[in-house]
């Protein structure tokens, strides 16, 4: 018997037989039930009905992944000057992404027709915008107060000014007409995000103001745009609103559509940004209030900075929707990323089967990386203001 | 001695009476709005008389002259006016939103639960389809569904033939097509009877319940009410179908039903972007019940599937069913990305075609924008009157 030793002696002034002092070492679980043999059964046999739906899920990925790798990657033509390389051949009868398409057209994918000699202009812009980027998200950088005015004054004027060009300066101007690609795609998501935030946030002070003008003004803007989609907002951008201004300052199809995609942006930002602020509890406009501060100074100091602060994952996620939703433009005729694509995929001397195929997944993988960035970002961020909730 | 006894708030400068400045505020406010409206009022009179475009809704009944290849309701581009093209756009809008939200739902549905799966794969593939699916814009997918896979089928005369004449090419899918020549009326008693019966059932077994505790199952009878009248009626012989399967000729298909391709891609890609999300709000619903419910249950002695049944998806509906309707209306709105594909929903047809004809950009832009609204706005009350009837009640 291995418990004799851990038994006491008979004491006989307390009437116990005996008590165990040494507890018994816990038996290991059954082996089906520990280390990889175990995991897989919990995680993948647990039951019949598992089993099967394992095995069915192990087909489809059998079923699925192998042809897209194929494609992707293994049959894919890397290297050619036409369409020629990305034909099928006797030698060559599979063939997968005409990757060779896409490197033919990457200054036009992230150009569009802007004129080779100013195309610095854009790299300028893309760097300034970088910079811009990193210092509003990391939220321990320095001085992050000189890079909000960086980000939302500096920045928009300098990037007009690079872009559109100022002849007095020595740049010559450039036709919106003739931007495209990524640049387009940047600038329309980049013009959404700076301005409906402060858009946004005014709508929805405007929306939880004491003033019932004020407030039935903001209802009615907030839920009207929400309440239609974004293709109306911007043919209403593109078609009504050259005949709402005098004929002499018609905004060009650029300038529309970036109206649009900003009215429309603000309109959800607002929604974000009053769930921010009703999650401020009531004490905290009290305690503003009692210490004397103006309605300005207590939005400013004490309510904004904490309601923004909690929003910020649901901000970056309306940003992801408005990053999704700048491909609308498309329709009326702005030439962003995906119209480039479909305006080279129908290109005679790329013309071949798996043209468009390749295209699309270019433009998929540029969309999913970015957004799938900023998920990440958001999901940090939510993360991170957990912590600091907890104590 | 004065000592004057105050009575009410103590006397300010006007310039600084929270009254007085709200009233100003406003008062500016409106008199921007008004000051931007009569702009834009007179420069449209303005631009719209130099470009000699009448204004107005007398374009409604004038003849449309364009064809629309899916319609509804009759349609001819010789006699039926913008109104009729208006209409014809706005059903095949209803059409693909109700299609859509019928398989977006079942899809949703699966793929949230299987994200809660105890399997590792089967949550793993789930999480990957929902992360792949939510960072791509909609689109980017119609476009490749449109272009890259259904475009990208044999031509009519090498259609794919897959059982029972059914065709598939780059023109469409092709059903045979059902009518019924006789006993239409019986079956629609049929059906009423089994609607009356099922509603009837229904009341029976709750009156039941609540009497003796003993339960029946409704969902059965319905559903054995609904199959076993019609069944009769078929069985009874008085019920005569004719078939038209679809007929390849050299260049077209002629007979049975059509199905476009770009009805095909629009469903297909609105079904798969929006069960991305539904299966998000599904997720997140079942999880918000919260563990101690299911254990209480068990402890009741519930069985899993009863829990399941009557503890967890009625609190999880509760959850669930807002954010649901958002995502049903989202869907009604994204099918307006049809343009896109040249599938005539209501922006292709109203916006795109009559805007272009008729010129009149105004008044087209807002009918359009009207309708999206409506439908917004009477989703949006009905869902508030259903979540003011099973909002908890709280002491």
């Amino acid at each position: 018997m291995t418990t004799a030793n851990s038994v006491t002696k008979l004491d006989p002034e307390h009437a116990i037989a005996y008590v165990r002092e040494v507890p018994i070492e816990a038996s290991p679980p059954p082996v089906t039930a520990r280390g990889a043999l175990g995991w897989l059964r919990a995680n993948f046999f647990a039951t019949p009905f598992d089993t099967v739906l394992t095995i069915v899920m192990l087909l489809l990925i059998a079923w699925a992944i192998p042809p897209v790798i194929d494609f992707l990657i293994v049959d894919a033509v890397w290297s050619g000057s036409d369409r020629e390389a990305c034909l099928a051949t006797p030698q060559h009868p599979e063939v997968g992404a005409c990757w060779a398409f896409v490197r033919n057209r990457f200054a036009y994918f992230v150009y569009g027709s802007y004129p080779l000699a100013e195309r610095w202009r854009v790299d300028i812009f893309f760097a300034m915008l970088a910079v811009g980027i990193v210092w509003m998200l990391k939220l321990d950088a320095p001085r992050r107060d000189i890079g909000a005015i960086y980000f939302f004054v500096v920045l928009p004027i300098a990037s007009y000014v690079l872009l559109r060009g100022m002849p007095a300066l020595g740049l010559p101007a450039v036709e919106t007409a003739l931007w495209g690609g990524v640049l387009v795609t940047i600038v329309v998501a980049t013009v959404g995000i700076v301005a409906s935030l402060p858009a946004g946030i005014m709508l929805a002070l405007g929306r939880r103001s004491r003033m019932p003008a004020v407030r039935l003004f903001s209802i009615i803007y907030i839920e009207f745009v929400r309440g239609v989609p974004l293709i109306t907002v911007l043919f209403m951008a593109s078609v009504m609103l050259p005949l709402f201004v005098p004929e002499a300052y018609s905004p060009d199809k650029l300038v529309r559509a970036l109206v649009g995609i900003a009215m429309f942006a603000s309109a959800y930002m607002a929604e974000v940004v009053r769930a921010g602020l009703q999650a401020i509890p009531r004490g905290q406009y009290e305690g503003a209030m009692a210490l004397g501060l103006s309605y300005s100074q207590m939005m400013r100091f004490v309510i904004l900075p904490q309601a923004l602060k909690i929003t910020i994952p649901n901000i970056v996620n309306t940003y992801i929707g408005l990053f999704k939703d700048t491909t609308l433009v498309f329709i009326v005729g702005i030439f962003d990323l995906l119209k480039t694509i479909e305006a080279a995929r129908v290109d005679p001397s790329w013309a071949t089967p798996v043209t468009s195929t390749t295209g699309y997944a270019f433009a998929a993988l540029f969309y999913f990386a970015c957004c799938y960035m900023m998920s990440r970002y958001a999901k940090a961020m939510e993360a991170r203001l957990a912590h600091g909730e907890r104590r | 001695m004065s000592a004057t006894h105050q009575v009410g708030p103590p006397k300010v400068s006007p310039l600084y009476d929270p009254k007085v400045r709200s009233i100003a505020y406003q008062f500016a406010l409106c008199a921007f709005i008004a000051f931007l409206a009569y702009g834009a009022i007179t420069n449209a009179a303005e631009n719209l008389a130099r470009a000699r475009i009448a204004s107005g809704f007398d374009f409604w009944n004038v003849t449309a002259g364009f064809d629309i290849s899916q319609t509804l309701i009759d349609y001819s581009p010789q006699t039926s006016s913008y109104g009729r093209a208006f209409w014809v756009g706005l059903l095949n809008t209803l059409l693909v939103a109700v299609i859509g939200i019928v398989f977006a739902t079942v899809l949703g549905f699966l793929v949230g639960i299987a994200r809660l799966s105890r399997n590792f794969l089967v949550a793993r593939i789930a999480a990957g389809y929902v992360e792949f699916i939510r960072n791509l814009p909609l689109l980017l997918q119609l476009l490749f569904w449109y272009n890259a896979v259904l475009k990208a089928l044999p031509s009519v005369s090498g259609s794919v033939v897959l059982w029972g004449g059914i065709y598939l090419n780059n023109r469409g899918l092709f059903l045979p097509e059902f009518r019924l020549q006789e006993g239409g009326t019986a079956l629609q008693i049929a059906f009423l009877l089994a609607l009356v019966a099922s509603l009837v059932f229904r009341i029976w077994a709750r009156r039941r319940q609540q009497r003796t505790g003993k339960q029946a199952s409704v969902f059965l009878a319905t559903l054995g009410f609904f199959v076993g009248f019609p069944l009769i009626v078929v069985l009874s012989g008085s019920i005569r179908l004719a078939v038209t399967f679809p007929e390849l000729g050299r260049f077209n298909i002629r007979g049975g039903v059509e199905i476009l391709p770009e009805l095909a891609a629009l469903v297909f890609g609105l079904v798969i972007y929006t069960a991305a999300f539904i299966a998000e709000v599904v997720r997140a619903g079942i999880l918000a019940v919260s563990r101690g419910q299911t254990e209480a249950a068990y402890a009741l002695g519930l069985r899993p599937r009863l829990t399941l049944r009557l503890i967890v998806i009625p609190q999880a509906m509760r959850v669930i069913i807002p954010p649901l309707t958002s995502q049903y209306l989202n869907l009604t709105k994204n099918s307006s990305l049809a343009v896109a594909i040249g599938y005539p929903d209501l922006v292709q047809v109203f916006t795109g075609t009559v805007l272009n004809q008729t010129g009149q950009a105004v008044e087209v832009v807002l009918i359009t924008m009207a309708v999206y609204l409506t439908i917004s706005l009477v989703t949006s009350l009905a869902m508030n009157i259903y979540n003011a009837r099973i909002a908890l009640v709280e002491r």
